[in-house]
C-alpha cells in the first residue's frame, strides 16, 4: 500500500514540479516522498523507478501519438542511429526512472526517529 | 540513519543527473533533451494543432488579423503597414526562429559561438567566421543599417518588424524553444534591425560574392595572355544575351581608361598566391521570363520565376500574403527581413534572377612594417584603421581577429589568415560592392506596392547589390526587364586579377549610370527573359567581367520564340523542362571523335546509350549519366595536365569555353596531354576519356545507380547537416544548363507562375514547408509536390474569403 501511494505521489508531484522547475526536480521529489513514506530500500527504489518510468514513457507516448510519431522517427535516428520511435520512448522512461529510483533509494536511508535504524 | 548508504545513493543520483544534464560524458544532455515536459518531445507538434490565437500587443496601432490556410500560409490583413510588418516579424519568428538567427549568426561570423570552432570536421572558426568577418559582412551590414535609418519609412518598417520578432521571442517559454536550440544547447537572442541587414548582406555574398581573382592570377603564371584569353574568354559564341543582340547601346556616360602601368604591373605580371578563397555556388542563379498578351491564349501577360539556390531545410523562403490599404502583395519572404521579395500584387508581378557581375576585387597592399600601422598609397604612408573582431567560441576562450582597413576595404588575406593554407606573406585588401550603402529594402517596399511601370522603375532605383535582373509584368499588359544594380564601370579585364594597391590608379573609376544598365520594355519579340547569361553582347560599352552561363538562356529563348497561344500549363511544362541543350551541342563531338573501332563491347554499349538518348535529363534516363561522366572525364583529360603545371589553386575554364573551342577548332591545342611524350589528337583525348568514363559507369550500373535521379541523388539538407532532419534521395530530374536546374543539393528554391488576368491566377511551390520545426507536419509538406514538378494554386485571399474551407485558423493581434 505504501508502495502504491508513494509511487503515485512521486508521479503526480514530479509532473507538477516539472511544470515550473527543471527536469531533475524529479530527484528532489522522489527523495522527499521516500523520506516521508519510509520503506525498505528496494521498495523505495522501485517506487521511484516505476513512478517515473510510467510517467515519462506514457507522456512521451501521448505526445508522440498526437504527432503521428513524426518527431520520434527523426529523433530516434539522431540519438539511437536507428528508426525506433518506441525504443526512444522507452529510453525516455528509463532515464527518468533511473534518476528517480536512486533518489528515492537515498531517501529510504533517511530515518527521522530517535530509534536506532534497522536493516 | 544509514549515512554511508545515503551518501552512496545520493552520489549515484547526482552522477546520473550530471550524466544526463551535460555533455561531459554523453555527446548530448539526454535528460534535458528527453524530459517530456522540457525537451524535444515538447516540439512534437500535434498533427491537429490549433493555431488560433488572440494576442494583446500594446505597441500596435490598430487590430490586425491573420488567417492561416491549410498549407499554413498566413494571410495578413492590417489597417497599417507598420502593423502588418510587426505581424510579419512575429510570424517569421513563430515559424522559423532558429533558422533566422542561425543564418544571421553565419553572416555575422558568430557560428563558433553555437557550434564551437569546428564541427563535423569542418573548420568553423577559419572557414566561416573569420572569412565573413574579414570580407566585411558585418561592416557592410552596419553601413546598410545607417543608410536605412536615413529613410523614415523604411526605418519605421524595420523597427516594427524587429518589434514583432521580439514580441514572439519574449513570449517563449524555455520548454517551447525550437528543437535546434535544445540540441546545440543555447537560447534565442533578441532581434535587431542590424540582423535584418546582415541577412541581406549574406544574400549579397551568395549572389554577388563570387570571383576567381586569385585563381586567375595563379593561372597567369602558366599561361601567356593569349592563351589565357582563349581559356577565359570575355565573350561566347553560343550566347543569346538577356538583351537581344541587335540592340543599339547609347554612348557610355562614363569612359574608363586603364592605368598606364596596366601592361607591366597587371596584365603581364607573373605572380602566384597561396590563397584558397571560399566561394558561393557557381550556379547561384535563376530563371525568369514574362510573355505579354500577344503571346498568350488569354491575352493577359504571364510572369514566371524560379530562383536557384542551395536546397535546405528549413527552407530559405516563407510564403505569405500582406494586405493593407496601400498594398495587397503575395509571394515569398525571407525570414529575418521584412517585405515580399518575389511575388505579385493586384497590379503586377515581379521576379529576379542573379545579374552576376564581378564586384569583388583584390588589391595588394604594402604595409610599412609588421605593425601594419601604415600603408603606401599615392606617394605617402597612410594610417591604417583597425577593427577588432571578437569571436566567441563555445567552451573556449574568445578569439580576437585584428582586421586592417584601408582605403580599398578590409585586408581580407594576410600573414595571419589566408583561408586555411600556408600564407605567402602578402596582404590583400578586398573591394566589395556590398560594402557600399544602398537601400535595397526600399526597393522591395516599393515593389510590393507598385501599380505600374513607373512605380516599378522608381522602386529599382535604390537597388545596388546584389545586382539582379528584375522581370516585370502588369495587368495593363507591360512587360519589362532591367539588369539592375549599381555596377562599377570597368576597363577590359579590370578586377580579373589581383591589382596593385599602392595608388589610386586601379580603383574603380565610377559606376555605370543607372539608365545605361541593360534593359528592355515591351520588346518586339513580346517576351523578356533572363537566365544568368551575359546581359548584353560585346557591343555593350562596359566590361562585364565574371563568367556567365549561356545555356539556360539559349533554351528558354528558343522555346519562347517558338511558342504562341501560351497557357499557364505551357509555362508549368516549361519551368520543369528537363531538356539538356548543352548536351545537344556537345554530344555530336563525342559521336564524331570517339573512335568506335577501338571500343570494347561494354564501351560500345555506353556509346549507344549516349547516341540514343533523347536529350532529356529525366529521372529514369541513363543517357544523362553517360553524358555527364563522359563530359567530366573529357574535361579532366583536356585541362588537368595544363592546370597542374602549378601547385597553386586555379580554376578550370567554363564548360562553354571547352565546348566552343572544340566546335571551332579541331586542332584544339589544349587537347594534347603534356604529361605524355606523344602528342595526343582530339580523337585520342575523346576516346581515352570516354573509356575512363565507362569504368565509372560500369561501377554505377553494378550499384544500380545508372539512372539519372539515382546518380544525382538530389537531397535537401538540414542547415546543420543532420540527415534525419533532411529529405534524401529525391526522384528528381534536371541539372545544370537545364531549365529545371536541380542539381544534387541546389536548384529551384521557389517556382512561381503568375497569370496577370483580371483576377490574378498564380501558382507556386518550394521544396520545404512553412514550419521550420522538424517535429511539425508542415516542416517538409511541399517537398513531394515540388519533386514531382507540381504546383499549388496560390490563394490570394479577400475579406469575403474568411469562410472559405481553405482557412483553418485565425490569429488576432490587438492593442488592448
Amino acid at each position: 500500500m505504501k508502495f502504491l501511494v508513494s509511487a503515485v505521489l512521486i508521479s503526480l508531484i514530479s509532473f507538477i514540479a516539472c511544470l515550473y522547475l527543471p527536469w531533475w526536480s524529479i530527484a528532489v521529489v522522489s527523495l522527499l516522498v521516500a523520506i516521508v513514506f519510509p520503506q525498505k530500500p528496494l521498495w523505495s527504489f522501485f517506487a521511484g523507478f516505476f513512478a517515473l518510468f510510467i510517467l515519462w514513457t506514457i507522456l512521451a507516448f501521448i505526445i508522440s501519438s498526437s504527432n503521428n510519431h513524426i518527431l520520434a522517427h527523426r529523433m530516434s535516428l539522431v540519438i539511437l542511429k536507428n528508426d525506433s520511435p518506441f525504443v526512444l520512448m522507452l529510453g525516455t522512461g528509463l532515464i527518468g526512472a533511473l534518476v528517480a529510483g536512486f533518489a528515492a533509494l537515498a531517501g529510504s536511508f533517511v530515518r527521522i526517529t530517535n530509534k536506532a535504524s534497522d536493516g | 540513519m544509514k549515512i554511508l548508504s545515503f551518501f552512496i545513493a545520493s552520489l549515484i543520483t547526482v552522477f546520473l543527473i550530471v550524466l544526463f544534464n551535460t555533455n561531459l560524458i554523453f555527446p548530448a544532455p539526454l535528460g534535458k533533451l528527453l524530459s517530456p515536459q522540457h525537451g524535444v518531445w515538447q516540439n512534437a507538434e500535434p498533427v491537429d494543432a490549433d493555431f488560433n490565437a488572440s494576442l494583446q500587443i500594446p505597441g500596435l496601432k490598430s487590430s490586425t488579423r491573420v488567417y492561416l490556410d491549410d498549407r499554413l500560409v498566413p494571410h495578413i490583413f492590417a489597417e497599417q503597414d507598420n502593423d502588418a510588418l510587426f505581424v510579419q516579424g512575429y510570424l517569421h519568428a513563430k515559424f522559423r526562429l532558429w533558422q533566422m538567427e542561425f543564418q544571421t549568426h553565419a553572416a555575422a561570423g558568430r557560428l563558433s559561438e553555437v557550434l564551437g570552432d569546428s564541427k563535423n570536421g569542418r573548420d568553423v572558426l577559419n572557414g566561416a567566421d573569420r572569412l565573413f568577418r574579414r570580407l566585411g559582412l558585418g561592416y557592410a551590414a552596419e553601413r546598410a543599417l545607417k543608410e536605412a535609418d536615413k529613410d523614415p519609412e523604411v526605418k519605421l518598417h524595420m523597427d516594427a518588424y524587429t518589434a514583432g520578432v521580439n514580441a514572439y521571442i519574449k513570449s517563449l517559454r524555455l520548454s517551447q524553444i525550437p528543437l535546434e536550440y535544445k540540441l546545440l544547447g543555447y537560447t534565442p537572442e533578441l532581434w535587431t534591425n542590424l540582423k535584418s541587414c546582415l541577412l541581406l548582406k549574406y544574400m549579397a555574398f551568395d549572389l554577388a560574392g563570387r570571383e576567381n581573382d586569385f585563381e586567375a592570377t595563379n593561372a597567369r603564371t602558366i599561361f601567356n595572355m593569349e592563351d589565357f584569353n582563349a581559356l577565359f574568354p570575355m565573350v561566347q559564341d553560343t550566347l543569346d544575351p538577356i538583351i537581344p543582340r541587335s540592340t543599339v547601346y547609347p554612348k557610355p556616360g562614363i569612359v574608363v581608361k586603364p592605368p598606364s602601368s596596366v601592361d607591366l604591373l597587371y596584365l603581364n605580371k607573373d605572380r602566384a598566391t597561396n590563397i584558397v578563397a571560399d566561394k558561393p555556388d557557381r550556379d547561384n542563379g535563376s530563371n525568369n521570363w514574362a510573355v505579354n498578351g500577344k503571346k498568350t491564349i488569354s491575352g493577359s501577360p504571364i510572369l514566371c520565376n524560379d530562383p536557384h539556390l542551395s536546397l535546405n531545410l528549413p527552407a530559405l523562403w516563407f510564403e505569405m500574403q500582406i494586405k493593407t490599404p496601400t498594398q495587397n502583395a503575395y509571394g515569398i519572404s525571407l525570414p529575418g527581413a521584412p517585405y515580399i521579395i518575389i511575388g505579385f500584387n493586384d497590379s503586377c508581378a515581379f521576379g529576379v534572377t542573379n545579374a552576376g557581375r564581378d564586384v569583388r576585387d583584390y588589391y595588394q597592399v604594402k604595409f610599412k612594417d609588421k605593425s601594419r600601422q601604415q600603408y603606401w598609397y599615392n606617394g605617402q604612408w597612410v594610417n591604417t584603421e583597425f577593427r577588432y573582431e571578437r569571436i566567441a567560441i563555445k567552451n573556449k576562450r574568445d578569439f580576437i581577429d585584428t582586421v586592417a582597413y584601408t582605403v580599398f576595404g578590409p585586408v581580407m588575406y594576410d600573414r595571419k589568415y589566408n583561408g586555411g593554407r600556408v600564407a605567402d606573406g602578402n596582404e590583400y585588401a578586398v573591394r566589395w560592392k556590398a560594402h557600399d550603402p544602398g537601400n535595397e529594402f526600399k526597393t522591395f517596399n516599393r515593389l510590393n506596392k507598385a501599380k505600374n511601370y513607373k512605380d516599378y522603375y522608381a522602386a529599382i532605383q535604390n537597388y545596388y547589390t546584389p545586382g539582379q535582373n528584375f522581370a516585370y509584368a502588369s495587368k495593363r499588359g507591360t512587360i519589362a526587364m532591367w539588369a539592375q544594380g549599381q555596377f562599377p564601370a570597368k576597363w577590359k579585364r579590370q578586377g580579373d586579377f589581383i591589382m596593385p594597391g599602392t595608388d589610386s590608379s586601379y580603383l574603380w573609376q565610377g559606376n555605370i549610370p543607372q539608365e545605361e544598365n541593360p534593359h528592355m520594355v515591351n520588346p518586339e519579340r513580346n517576351f523578356v527573359s533572363s537566365a544568368n547569361q551575359f546581359p548584353a553582347d560585346s557591343s555593350y560599352p562596359y566590361y562585364l567581367g565574371s563568367s556567365f552561363t549561356p545555356y539556360r538562356g539559349l533554351i528558354i529563348n528558343r522555346l519562347l520564340n517558338g511558342m504562341n497561344n501560351i497557357s499557364v500549363k505551357n509555362m508549368m511544362s516549361m519551368q520543369t523542362n528537363n531538356y539538356n541543350v548543352f548536351a545537344e551541342l556537345a554530344r555530336p563531338l563525342f559521336l564524331k571523335y570517339v573512335e568506335a573501332g577501338s571500343l570494347n563491347t561494354y564501351e560500345q554499349n555506353y556509346l549507344s546509350k549516349l547516341k540514343e538518348w533523347n536529350l532529356r535529363s529525366d529521372s529514369k534516363e541513363t543517357g544523362p549519366t553517360v553524358f555527364e561522366l563522359a563530359w567530366n572525364n573529357l574535361e579532366k583529360a583536356v585541362w588537368r595536365d595544363d592546370f597542374e603545371q602549378t601547385t597553386m589553386k586555379t580554376v578550370w575554364p567554363d564548360e562553354s569555353t571547352l565546348l566552343e573551342g572544340l566546335l571551332r577548332d579541331s586542332l584544339y591545342k589544349f587537347a594534347d596531354d603534356k604529361t605524355t611524350p606523344q602528342k595526343e589528337s582530339i580523337s585520342d583525348v575523346f576516346t581515352l576519356s570516354f573509356k575512363k568514363a565507362v569504368v565509372e559507369l560500369r561501377k554505377l550500373e553494378r550499384e544500380g545507380r545508372l539512372e539519372w535521379a539515382k546518380y544525382k541523388d538530389t537531397r535537401i539538407n538540414h542547415l546543420l547537416g543532420i540527415p534525419a532532419f533532411g529529405r534524401m534521395h529525391l526522384p528528381v530530374g534536371g541539372g545544370s544548363h537545364i531549365i529545371n536546374a536541380t542539381k544534387t543539393a541546389h536548384g529551384p528554391s521557389w517556382r512561381m507562375i503568375v497569370h496577370l488576368s483580371t483576377r490574378t491566377e498564380a501558382y507556386g511551390v518550394y521544396p520545404g514547408g512553412q514550419s521550420g520545426n522538424p517535429g511539425s507536419r508542415f516542416y517538409d509538406s511541399f517537398v513531394d509536390t515540388w519533386a514531382a514538378g507540381k504546383y499549388y494554386p496560390l490563394f490570394v485571399m479577400d475579406e469575403k474569403d474568411i469562410k472559405n474551407e481553405k482557412i483553418k485558423w485565425e490569429m488576432r493581434f490587438s492593442n488592448k
